[in-house]
């Protein structure tokens, strides 16, 4: 599954989302607000998404990574909305009969959710400004 | 036609509206960011962009239809 969250994300609910008893592997990763990018302090972001094609988007991505991994289930959550230094922006859990697919499936959707899915970060920065980032794909 | 648009991040910002409804002659999404990018002082060039029509992303030349959803997608900073 994958969703976009207003509230704080419940990284113990979205393990549940996991289990089963073919699963050998569980690998997770868990983004969070930094305090610093591109040499800014930062003390917060704001994150904004076309939630309608961000979930369709992020549904898409799931679907790939299980025909392209072995895996049992797997769950992303993105957060939208204001976020403190610390908190969980996005999670991604992959449960898998062995390591190696898990590991790779959680790679393959955190890589794409962030390359593909309609989300915005808004960095607030300690100095008092604060801007939308656009990168430059890479 | 009238086209109904959305704005996310910084293209809200330079609009100064979430979304807005507009009258105009244009028939694809080409031609009305063109348009919106004069009425708005739009910065990104279309190469930037994606866009999308009625939730699904589509390509520059889709043939609009009236009440169409358009929305231009500036780079994205999820994660």
């Amino acid at each position: 599954m994958f969703a976009v969250s207003n509230a704080p994300i419940d990284v113990v609910q979205m393990q549940r989302g996991l289990e089963a008893t073919g699963t050998g592997a569980v690998v997770c990763f868990e983004g969070r607000v930094r305090d610093r990018n591109d040499g800014r302090a930062v003390d917060g972001l704001s994150y904004q998404a076309y939630v309608e094609l961000a979930e369709a988007e992020g549904r898409r991505i799931v679907d790939e990574a299980r025909d392209k991994f072995a895996v049992g289930h797997i769950v992303c959550v993105h957060r939208i909305g204001d976020l403190a230094l610390g908190d969980v922006a996005v999670w991604a859990g992959v449960s898998a009969a062995h390591r190696a697919a898990a590991f790779d499936a959680c790679r393959y959707l955190i890589d794409q959710v962030k390359a593909r899915v309609p989300i915005w970060k808004r960095e607030h920065y300690v100095e008092g400004s604060s801007e939308w980032l656009h990168p430059e794909a890479e | 036609m009238k086209y109904r648009l959305l704005y996310f991040a910084s293209l809200c910002d330079a609009a100064g509206c979430a979304e807005e409804t507009v009258a105009s002659e244009a028939t694809d999404p080409s031609a009305l960011y063109t348009e919106l990018a004069t009425r708005h002082g739009f910065t990104f060039t279309p190469d930037r962009l994606r866009v999308a029509v009625n939730g699904a992303f589509t390509d520059w030349n889709h043939r609009l239809a009236d009440n169409d959803e358009v929305v231009f997608l500036p780079p994205v900073s999820g994660g």
